[in-house]
């Protein structure tokens, strides 16, 4: 008997309470997720005016912790883990021996020597085996901890007022503290949208507790697709689309998660000080439509006259901004803000503009 | 279980296109199902007038938020007219999928091919299924 593909696709522990909101659900990363619940420019508008929640159940969670783990994770990862205090979190990036991305990832320094990672739900398989093949022989503890945890993000400017309402501990900035909900939970004042808000991590078991405190305190319950569109107008990569084993965080436009000064010597760090040594010849930039134009998709192509001169990674019509948006990697000679640029859609050309990252910045 | 409407009087494609025949001349658009489905469309790329189709080609493209969706032409002719409106208010694909969001009008040339198309019960089944 063979096993139909869906079978294969996992759930987290709110698919339940998605379908009785009514979502779409779709395949994600391996994951069945909501795409959506009554409509994605509802939702984008929702988290850009008030709040939204989304499960972030699918992504990865894991502990790294012992006397060695900091000095680990200097030598894994490219940002410098010396700058975190004690709950204080940081973007950071997983790359191959050839600089190129493996993950992209928050890290929280729960402890002196205990550290809490958040990696992106298709790769949970490949950093885990990364990770545990580069552990040292001893003085480190590593736990995939992705299956027992769900978690799940409030973002808006009024992510703080329902928060405060609800009497929850409000950590700083990138911070992350322990909470009594009353069930156990960590709220880490993080996310992927461009607004204020938090994600929020607690067991799977209390997961539908936590999803449904946030919905009665006025949360509307947001899916992929919106999170997609506001990643994109904030301009953070995805790790698959922007992000890839071929390209660089150089190239992405990521050098400061990078410390190339850092004593540390990581995965790639000899091929970033290469690159940077010579020059970037391809970078990741945003992009905007000059008028009227069918919405950017990835792979399409960019042109200077008849010159292929890059290539879509990301793309949409920004519900914000009302135009259309791109994430591309060019040649490094058409990287400048106000750089014009033909999209090719369907054999048509339309007229784009290199602009300033973040294409949407909130006030 | 779908509670999409479906009228009665017009012809269903399986790729999800409604097709209104009036003489020589069907009016193409795409089904509140489809709609549905797609969700918020953002962008319609609309056929050039004269432009020759056969049946099953792709004729227009709809753009979701999400994705670019080609749709079809129910049955062979030339494109006659095109509905302007939907190049300032794609929306209306979503609010009057079967009036004001009529995408092309075809001159048919083998009226014939119609048969193979559903009638509302028919395609009220296959997107039951």
């Amino acid at each position: 008997m063979t096993v139909p593909a869906s079978a294969s696709l996992r759930e987290t522990p709110l698919a339940a309470a998605h379908r009785k909101q009514g979502a779409r659900m779709v395949e994600f990363g391996g994951w069945l997720m909501p795409v959506f619940y009554s409509s994605i420019l509802d939702e984008h508008q929702a988290v850009r005016t008030a709040a939204g929640t989304f499960d972030i159940s699918h992504m990865g969670e894991f502990m790294i912790e012992g006397v060695g783990a900091a000095s680990f994770l200097n030598s894994l990862l490219t940002n410098d883990i010396n700058r975190l205090r004690i709950g204080d979190g940081q973007y950071s990036l997983m790359l191959n021996e050839r600089g190129g991305v493996i993950d992209d990832l928050i890290l929280y320094r729960a402890d002196e020597e205990a550290f809490f990672l958040v990696v992106n739900a298709s790769k949970i398989d490949e950093d885990r085996a990364w990770i545990e093949a580069h552990l040292p022989a001893e003085g480190v503890l590593f736990t995939d901890k992705s299956a027992e945890y769900a978690a799940v993000a409030l973002q808006g400017p009024k992510a703080d007022a329902i928060l405060a309402e609800l009497g929850w501990p409000r950590p700083e900035r990138n911070g992350i503290v322990p909470a009594r909900l009353p069930f156990l939970a960590f709220i880490a004042r993080t996310g992927y949208t461009g607004e204020d808000g938090f994600e929020i991590f607690c067991n799977a078991a209390s997961a539908e507790a936590l999803w449904d405190r946030l919905l009665a305190a006025g949360a509307k319950p947001a899916g992929l697709g919106s999170r997609d569109t506001l990643r994109l107008e904030s301009c953070y990569p995805l790790n698959g689309s922007d992000l890839s084993p071929e390209r660089t965080p150089l190239e992405a436009g990521l050098g400061i998660f990078v410390s190339l000064t850092k004593e540390a010597d990581f995965p790639g760090k000899a091929r970033l000080l290469e690159q940077k040594a010579s020059g970037l010849s391809r970078r990741l930039v945003a992009l905007k439509a000059v008028g009227k134009s069918a919405p950017p998709r990835s792979h399409y192509h960019l042109f200077d006259g008849e010159k292929n001169v890059g290539e879509v990674t990301s793309g949409a019509l920004s519900p914000t901004l009302g135009y259309g948006i791109a994430l591309a990697y060019v040649d490094a000679g058409y990287a400048k803000p106000g750089q014009r640029l033909d999209l090719e859609v369907r054999g048509s050309r339309f007229p784009v503009e290199v602009a300033p990252k973040p294409l949407y910045k909130r006030s | 279980m779908s509670t999409s409407p479906i009228p009665e009087g017009l012809l269903y494609a399986e790729s999800h296109e409604w097709v209104k025949i009036d003489g020589p001349i069907a009016t193409v658009g795409i089904t509140d199902h489809a709609q549905s489905e797609l969700s918020d469309v953002v962008f319609v790329e609309l056929p050039k007038v004269g432009k020759v189709v056969a049946a099953k080609a792709p004729t227009a493209v709809v753009e979701s938020v999400k994705a670019a969706s080609d749709i079809y032409a129910p049955l062979s002719g030339e494109v006659v007219e095109v509905n302007p409106a939907l190049e300032t208010e794609p929306a209306l694909v979503n609010s009057d999928p079967y009036g004001k969001a009529w995408i092309f009008k075809l001159r048919l040339s083998d009226p014939a091919e119609a048969a193979k198309l559903h009638d509302a019960a028919a395609y009220s089944k296959l997107i039951a299924s």
